[in-house]
């Protein structure tokens, strides 16, 4: 019995990460840390023109270096690389990794460099000569719908990827049929009508480690396997096995320690179908790593949509109807999910409102520019924005409390399941408790006594709040194309030790240790018995990947079902060892026992090891510990909450000050509260980011203004105050941990709030809307009696 | 970024320096902290063949006072200036400078000679330099000469400075009632507009209130290089020692310059507008300064 | 080429390099020493923070050959055998990290920073980061980490 502490339960507590000591040590592994024997290196010279068909590409410099292994055109590259696929069910042009006709926006890849270190693989590629026959450049995303001043593709008339697609009330579920009945007869009952253009500009998702892969080609095993800073290798392992004609057992996917993703990470990318196949062609080891340079030119973009809202309300406040209409600037290409991002705007188009009539559409549209896609929060935030600050707007023309109109507006809590005019089954909420919770934080009535006084003096002082749900846990397969599961696998090892995979890919959520507490709690053993296994397809078998906060509700849900089939199997051999019954018994305390009596059990070692030499063998049993579960959820989950901001805004300068940021987040039922807590900051840190201070330029000739943190500005510590942060908690129905996901939650409600709050600051300015991000020069025309 | 390939020479002494720098023959290039120059050749701005390198050259270091002046060597960093307690004492607004630069490695590694000679638009030292009234040290073949700052900034990333000399030092007569104002660029942390005013005042009595006899001011981030404020330094003068004045002969700072910078960041007619805003806060940044 | 001999953790390292390659590529790619990141290109985000003569340092903004002669201390000098430093202890304790790309050199710069300011306010420790950028953490267990050492380091 000395061996066997009382071991404290895991799960709901504040456990430091596993990850850390060997981050803090720099002995992580990212991809550009990899060598591999006779490896050589990859650089891309990119267009730096916006808009041109290539009239000649000169490599024979580049080719002469001493150290060039090779140089390729995009004719070339072609011959081997297919046009890279995308997985939305929307038509897409043909997209070639390298370009081979006509260059599109400023970044993209028009040659390849091998050469034998990195040095030389850039001084060549920068001596690589493209002629181009100059087009006209499509920046401005509204005169892009017209054609003007050039079509980007040539099947895309108007530049239109996706023309005016309808949903919400009154539309058929194909998006045949249309019916506006309800729609127009809530804005002929409106008693008051807000209207606003706005927009959610582009930003750089930024993750501070670059992209990069490592390919390797075995030729005597005609076997590929590729390290790459990438969040569902899984995906990745069937991107390149299809790509290059190989299986998926042929095929073997790592993503080592990744440098942060935020959704711009969970694609195969034309640089990582290149340097595989530019590996399997020479036969040898190759590395690229992205520039941050390249990164803002070559990584996804994320935001970039514009927002028509209409919203019709009663003199009360009620809200009677809404239209949204969204034209989103997806650049000059359909990526992986692309097209799909703003549905997921139009989705979550009801927002925390019990709102009987909305009609959606989408316009999605071509420019010269680096192609968008999935952005920390992909669609939701952009929802949450357009949607809070008409509320707000509302608020504001009615002369209301912000947070009364919201509360008027609330889906009860006794409305849940409740099925949205966009077609969302809400899972579970109460959305008035993080309301108040939110106002009770913020001291709601002495802050607003505070603005009032601080304006009285002069200051520019504003307060903005927003409610925020959001679609996590993406799955089921239904709404996926990659597949909506997760998967999982749990082994005991003989000597009782744990082995567990997942295919949830983190890159920072910190896994190892919220899956290690679960696993702790589930079979009562030490935290540091128990490895997790993530990002490797040859160790973690099946996947899709994480994104969509969806580690923790679906990824954790499998690893959940997996460890109780272990746990089952376990107790059979427990109980014949024991001679009880297999439901007497408890795991804790490193012993498997009957329940009542401990000291008659056997330790965990003692079970796992007779599981493996099992004489006798129980009836009915197989040899072994090792289960694994796929877990396909029933429905999505809806993680809620409630920001408030104070702002200040200098009169003389129109520099905008964060003072106070208040977050209540209801993501259900928590794991670990600390690395909850990180996950949160994080996200508000980029939703006050895209308020303040991030937003990627273009000019006229669609040449990139922000392509280095020179210009690219990301929050610094001193540009943040301390966050207040509380919680409600809502589990969710949809899978067995009751936990909703919290990765994107940070960057919903903050933005608009931080917004409204700047608008606040400068109502006695007569101003209602402020587009983002909020440009000191912008502020001051403001203050200065110019328009916003 | 990579930057080009090149020669490196590590330079001993002042002499050694010239010697190499001549021999380079036009093609050379000073590397001190190397935090102006490095960045510029990783983006492949720059692509000098031969850097030679004077970062250990001590005589270039240091921070001395001597018969009422005060001489920065030219490889001093801008954490030392920054932190330097002579400064901080005697003339604190060229300490508030330096720590107003960059970030805390930029100040560790970065010179003052490197960011003269550099001569960013944006850079915060020419300022406050134009402000004390700076006299810059240079040394080439034929020996030693010096020129006022007023002289030596002279257009974009141009200063009075040969291929083939060097800065050695910076020198000026201390002044406790001046101060450094800065709106920054968010990303890079450079100056949209920074303003160093100093100000010689006629001490007040019993019966007077003090009054501002004259007034230097230097306006970094606005143009294409660092200049004087010369009429906001007239309107200054003869003014009462007093925030209110102050504002008041701020007002139509940098109207008459006429290349005010534009970028993403600011328009011209913010910048001019900042340059009134930040020339009010660094003239009452000084007076608070004023002893009590 | 160009011989250098850097102190890098205690132990001196002599090499032929380019005079071009950036100390962070010296530490890199030759010495193995990949704790180490590059996360731009402009000296802006720190991730390759290190010390040189007890300074923080960006070591993608400095050549190799100009750190020649002197001493160099990455992240992987910085606990002493098995003992961590009080700020890794801080950035582990209080979750100072996500990602842990900007880690080792967020780290680093913190030496710096109470090398200089034993006992930091927050608004110090907030600026005392202003060459760093982290885009996991929004700094706030980042700054708790910085106390944590400063109160019980």
């Amino acid at each position: 019995m000395a061996e066997s502490p009382m071991l404290p339960k895991m799960v709901g507590q504040r456990v430091k990460r596993r990850e850390d000591p060997r981050l803090i040590q720099g002995q992580g592994t990212y991809v550009d840390d990899l060598k591999i024997v006779g490896m050589e290196h990859v650089a891309f010279a990119r267009s730096d023109i916006a808009h041109g068909r290539i009239k000649s590409v000169d490599t024979s410099v580049a080719e002469a270096m001493d150290g060039v292994t090779a140089v390729f055109t995009g004719a070339q590259i072609a011959e081997f690389v297919k046009p890279v696929p995308i997985i939305t069910p929307f038509p897409s042009p043909d997209h070639r990794a390298v370009v081979v006709d006509t260059v599109r926006y400023v970044g993209e890849p028009v040659a390849v460099v091998v050469a034998t270190n990195r040095y030389i693989a850039k001084d060549a590629a920068d001596a690589i000569t493209v002629d181009y026959e100059m087009l006209p450049a499509v920046v401005d995303t509204e005169k892009a719908m017209t054609g003007q001043p050039a079509q980007l593709h040539k099947d895309f008339e108007n530049n239109l990827s996706v023309a005016l697609l309808p949903s919400g009330t009154g539309v058929s579920p194909d998006g045949q049929t249309v019916d506006d009945t309800a729609l127009d007869q809530a804005f002929a009952d409106a008693e008051v009508v807000v209207s606003q253009r706005m927009v959610n500009h582009r930003l750089a998702p930024s993750a501070m480690e670059p992209r990069g892969t490592v390919a390797h080609y075995e030729p005597g095993h005609n076997k590929m396997t590729i390290w790459s800073s990438n969040q569902a290798p899984h995906l990745l392992r069937g991107a390149i096995a299809s790509m290059f004609g190989m299986g998926e057992d042929q095929v073997r996917a790592i993503a080592p320690e990744v440098g942060g993703g935020f959704g711009a990470k969970v694609q195969a990318y034309a640089e990582d179908y290149v340097v595989a196949g530019l590996s399997k062609k020479l036969g040898i080891a190759l590395k690229w790593t992205e520039d941050r340079s390249e990164a803002f030119l070559a990584t996804t973009h994320g935001r970039g949509i514009i927002g028509y809202i209409d919203i019709a309300a009663t003199n009360t406040g009620k809200v009677l109807g809404m239209k949204l209409r969204l034209i989103a600037d997806i650049g000059a290409y359909n990526t992986l999910f692309t097209a799909a991002i703003p549905t997921f705007t139009t989705l979550m188009a009801n927002a925390t409102y019990d709102i009987p009539a909305i009609r959606t559409t989408i316009t999605e549209v071509f420019t010269n520019k680096t192609p968008t896609d999935a952005y920390r929060g992909a669609g939701r935030p952009e929802a949450t924005y357009f949607v809070e600050r008409g509320l707000d707007m509302l608020a504001r023309k009615l002369a209301m409390d912000p947070a009364e109109v919201r509360r008027r507006n609330f889906i009860q809590p006794n409305q849940f399941p409740y099925t949205t005019q966009m077609g969302a089954v809400y899972d579970s909420g109460d959305y008035a408790a993080a309301l108040d919770l939110a106002l009770q934080n913020a001291g709601w009535d002495k802050l607003k006594a505070e603005r009032d006084q601080a304006q009285a003096e002069g200051r520019l002082v504003g307060i903005g709040l927003s409610m925020y749900v959001e679609v996590c846990g993406l799955g089921p397969s239904a709404v996926l194309p990659t597949g909506g599961w997760e998967h999982s696998q749990v082994t005991i090892e003989r000597d009782g030790r744990i082995n567990a995979t997942t295919g949830a890919s983190p890159h920072g959520q910190g896994n190892e240790t919220t899956f290690g507490q679960m696993l702790a709690d589930q079979f009562g053993v030490p935290l540091d018995h128990i490895t997790i296994h993530h990002g490797d397809t040859a160790i973690a078998k099946q996947g899709i990947g994480t994104f969509g906060s969806r580690s923790q509700a679906v990824g954790g849900a499998a690893l959940h079902l997996a460890g109780g089939k272990v746990r089952k199997k376990m107790a059979k051999f427990a109980a014949a060892l024991l001679e009880a019954h297999e439901d007497d018994l408890v795991f804790e305390n490193g012993r498997i026992s009957v329940k009542g009596a401990p000291d008659s059990g056997k330790s965990f070692e003692e079970v796992a090891a007779y599981a493996y030499v099992p004489v006798p063998l129980p009836e009915g049993l197989e040899p072994g510990l090792s289960e694994e579960a796929f877990f396909e959820p029933s429905n999505n989950t809806y993680p809620f909450g409630c920001h408030i901001a104070l702002i200040e805004i200098d009169r003389d300068t129109g520099e905008p000050t964060l003072r106070r940021l208040i977050a209540v987040d209801d993501a259900g039922n928590l794991i670990n509260p600390l690395i909850v807590e990180g996950q949160i900051h994080g996200g508000l840190a980029q939703g006050v980011g895209q308020a303040m201070i991030e937003e990627v330029q273009y000019g006229d000739d669609g040449q990139p203004l922000t392509s280095t943190f020179m210009d690219y500005a990301i929050p610094r510590a001193a540009d943040l105050p301390r966050f207040e942060l509380d919680n409600t908690v809502t589990p969710t129905p949809v899978n067995p941990l009751g936990a909703k996901g919290v990765g994107e939650a940070g960057t919903l409600g903050s933005t608009p709030c931080v917004v409204s709050a700047a608008v606040d600051a400068l109502s006695q300015f007569g101003v209602t809307h402020i587009d983002m991000m909020l440009r000191p020069e912008k502020l001051w025309q403001i203050i200065n009696g110019g328009q916003s | 970024m990579i930057p080009s390939n090149f020669d490196y020479q590590r330079a001993q002494s002042v002499d050694d320096a010239l010697t190499k720098l001549a021999a380079s023959g036009g093609t050379g290039k000073v590397i001190a902290g190397g935090h102006s120059l490095v960045p510029m050749m990783k983006l492949r701005l720059h692509e000098p063949t031969t850097l030679i390198d004077i970062a250990r050259i001590g005589e270039l270091s240091g921070i001395r006072e001597q018969d009422g002046l005060i001489e920065i060597g030219a490889n001093t960093v801008h954490h030392d200036v920054a932190t330097s307690s002579l400064l901080r004492n005697n003339c604190p607004i060229i300490a508030e400078t330096a720590g107003m630069i960059g970030d805390p490695q930029v100040r560790n590694r970065g010179t003052l000679g490197g960011s003269l000679a550099h001569a960013d638009p944006a850079a915060d030292y020419p300022a406050a330099l134009l402000a004390l009234d700076a006299q810059i040290q240079l040394q080439g073949p034929s020996g030693t000469r010096e020129v006022a700052a007023t002289d030596f900034f002279q257009g974009l990333f141009t200063v009075d400075l040969a291929d083939n000399e060097i800065i050695t030092a910076v020198r000026f007569t201390p002044v406790q009632v001046a101060a450094y104002a800065k709106l920054y660029q968010r990303a890079s942390r450079f100056a949209i507009v920074g303003v160093a005013a100093a100000l010689v005042i006629n001490q007040g009595s019993m019966l007077r209130k003090p009054t501002i006899r004259s007034s230097r001011i230097g306006l970094t981030g606005a143009a294409s290089h660092a200049l004087r404020l010369t009429s906001v330094e007239e309107a200054v003068a003869g003014q009462a020692a007093t925030a209110e004045a102050m504002a008041q002969a701020a007002q139509g700072a940098g109207a008459k310059i006429d290349d005010i910078n534009a970028d993403l960041h600011a328009s011209e007619a913010y910048r001019r507008a900042m340059i009134q805003v930040f020339t009010t806060r660094a003239l009452q940044g000084a007076l608070a300064r004023l002893p009590a | 080429m160009a011989q250098v001999s850097i102190t890098v953790n205690g132990k001196q390292r002599s090499s032929e390099v380019e005079p071009r390659t950036l100390l962070v590529h010296f530490l890199r790619e030759q010495l193995n020493l990949t704790g180490t990141h590059v996360g731009c290109d402009t000296s802006q985000c720190g991730a390759c923070t290190v010390l040189i003569d007890g300074r923080s340092a960006k070591a993608c903004t400095v050549f190799a050959v100009q750190a020649d002669g002197s001493e160099v201390t990455t992240i992987e000098g910085l606990a002493e055998g098995e003992q961590l430093h009080p700020l890794q202890t801080g950035f582990w304790e209080e979750h100072g990290l996500q990602c842990g790309y900007c880690t080792p050199g967020m780290i680093m710069s913190c030496v710096n920073l109470l090398n200089d300011n034993p006992k930091p306010s927050e608004q110090e420790i907030r600026e005392g980061l202003d060459g760093n950028l982290c885009r996991c953490t929004g700094y706030q267990h980042i700054v708790n980490a910085v106390q944590h050492a400063a109160t019980k380091g």
